[in-house]
């Protein structure tokens, strides 16, 4: 267990290397000249030079990216051009939007998925089945920048349940959590569906069954608690697709979290502020997945014995 | 095959769309001051939008975009993608753990995230948005290409190909390229819906093509600030995006079964 322990934290350090790497990099490895592109080709030289400096694109490469990396561990990644404020500042502020958009999609996710995956392998083959399958169809299909306008539509403007965007009360939360959630939900009960399906067919549900276990304890304990170890994985995962599609769904909204933030500084031509947004949401990912890894080997021995995952 | 159809046409005419939209007499950026954010009930086709444009011509020339953007992205990921992925898994290495880390690295940027900023970076055109897709893209198929070549280097005629001398170019292309291609015809369909969804979105977000040129993703962008007075300016171009993904997952879906590739899930799990 501590070898794996310790081969996978090692893994997870090289990607964290990679991913800041890269970010840094990202101003670099676009073609032309980064100050001219945030400043415009009209810039007076003089500010270009004061710009210069401020980045420090005036120093070798390899210095900036130790520099880069440094910071990055101190948690200082630089001023807002826009606002001079400090990058990790202006990540805090937004951060708790994103957090708390992410968690109402979470849940919503897991209260669609799970209960039409079961349904749909307990009946297979039935109505339900082939609804809750073609509702996966649909899912995977609608792009969140429709679904989010169709949603603030019906519920906003012609209902007027609720409010069309901003992040003000609980009400605000949950047309972005249902915009957020619905792809997900669709993947994921899918994935239940056929990981209940193949768990009910293996010799220790009849085990289960022939010693006259009720059949919804033979379900929910025997089967699906089997079931959900690949669907976590699977969940860690697509948690990373929750996260990029918050970028979108945050700008339908005009939801102030951190995807919102990216593409305002993308507007702004703010790159510190670009490169701190991405920087963060990748390193969330890699800790989700990282987390959800752990806890995969915890519940399943199998991995931390078998020695491949 | 039959309940193929619908998806199949609609595909079809997607396609067709794009190849003969130059020839149509369609007029996407004709401004007609008089029309403008009529609806269809009241102006006939799909209506107008908010500059007097008719949306159905515009519509109509989104399916281009969107075609051109998916098959551009799709090839330009996928070859250099099953190259990288193919020489690491069947070389091994030194260069297969460094293709590791880089797919790994790639990886860990969720979704389109990495697109966007490399689409803001390099600033707004479509040429643009196809390489910071195409920069993003080939990641899928390096690894669906690296895990097959390290399931199959070790068959029979591969390892008799080897025994007989032939170089690892030949027996990529000849002994493991005729057996990769079914899961790989299989992750680029779904990899085109992925991409007509991933150019919409970029465009939606103002990073992609550019007025007046005719999104599906821009022409939403535009028109949810007409949403209450002009709903049509969001539902047309949606409805046509909506329909082009789900056929082209529809058939994603049809051929896996048809060439019998297990699903990831599968994968996934005997692997645990």
């Amino acid at each position: 267990m501590r070898a794996w322990l310790l081969t996978r934290l090692l893994s997870a350090a090289w990607v964290v290397l990679g991913v800041a790497s890269l970010v840094f990099l990202l101003i670099h490895l676009v073609p032309g000249d980064p100050v001219e592109m945030m400043l415009g080709e009209s810039a007076a030289a003089a500010d270009r030079q004061a710009l210069r400096e401020t980045l420090g694109l005036e120093r070798p490469l390899l210095a900036q990216w130790l520099g880069f990396l440094g910071g990055a561990l101190r948690g200082d990644l630089g001023q807002s051009l826009y606002n001079q404020q400090p990058v990790t500042a202006l990540l805090l502020e937004h951060l708790p939007a994103t957090v708390e958009l992410a968690a109402a999609a979470l849940l919503v996710t897991l209260l669609v998925a799970l209960p039409l995956g079961v349904l749909a392998a307990l009946r297979r083959g039935s109505g339900w089945d082939t609804g809750a399958m073609g509702f996966s169809l649909l899912g995977v299909s609608i792009p969140n920048f429709w679904l989010g306008p169709l949603l603030v539509l019906l519920f906003s403007l012609w209902l007027g349940w609720l409010p069309v965007s901003g992040r003000d009360g609980i009400a605000s939360v949950i047309l972005p959590a249902l915009t957020l959630g619905t792809g997900l939900a669709a993947v994921l009960s899918r994935m239940v569906r056929s990981s209940l399906l193949e768990v009910l067919g293996e010799d220790f549900i009849r085990t289960a069954r022939a010693k006259g276990l009720a059949p919804l304890t033979v379900t929910l304990r025997h089967g699906l608690g089997n079931a959900l170890l690949p669907v976590l994985t699977l969940l860690g995962l697509q948690l990373g697709a929750l996260l990029g599609g918050a970028v979108v769904t945050e700008t339908v909204f005009n939801w102030p979290g951190i995807g919102l933030l990216t593409i305002e500084a993308i507007q702004r031509r703010d790159y510190p502020v670009v490169q701190g947004c991405v920087l963060l949401i990748a390193l969330g990912y890699v800790a989700v997945n990282l987390l959800t890894d752990l806890l995969y080997a915890r519940a399943d021995p199998r991995v931390r014995l078998g020695g491949g995952a | 095959m039959r309940r193929l159809l619908p998806a199949l046409l609609v595909v079809a005419g997607w396609a067709l769309l794009a190849l003969l939209v130059g020839r149509l007499p369609l007029e996407p950026d004709r401004i007609d001051l008089e029309r403008i954010l009529l609806s269809p009930l009241a102006a006939g086709g799909l209506g107008f939008d908010d500059l007097g444009r008719p949306v159905l011509d515009r519509v109509l020339t989104g399916a281009r975009t969107s075609f051109l953007v998916a098959f551009g992205v799709v090839a330009l990921s996928a070859v250099p993608g099953v190259l990288a992925g193919s020489l690491a898994g069947y070389l091994g290495g030194r260069l297969d753990a460094g293709m590791v880390l880089v797919m790994d690295v790639f990886l860990a940027f969720p979704g389109i995230l990495l697109a966007i900023a490399l689409a803001g970076l390099l600033g707004p055109g479509i040429d643009n948005l196809v390489l910071a897709l195409a920069t993003v893209g080939w990641v899928g198929y390096a690894r669906l290409a690296r895990a097959q070549v390290l399931s199959l280097r070790q068959r029979e005629h591969v390892v008799a190909a080897r025994a007989l001398g032939s170089r690892a170019p030949r027996i990529l292309l000849r002994h493991l390229l005729p057996l990769m291609s079914a899961p790989l015809v299989v992750e680029a369909t779904f990899g085109i819906a992925g991409v007509v969804i991933a150019e919409a979105g970029l465009s939606f977000l103002g990073l992609g093509v550019q007025p007046p040129e005719a999104s599906w993703g821009s022409m939403i962008r535009d028109g949810v600030r007409y949403l209450l007075v002009a709903p049509h300016l969001v539902l047309a171009p949606g409805a046509a995006l909506f329909a082009v993904v789900l056929a082209v997952n529809l058939l994603g879906d049809a051929l896996r079964d048809r060439l019998d590739v297990r699903s990831g899930a599968r994968e996934r799990r005997t692997a645990a």
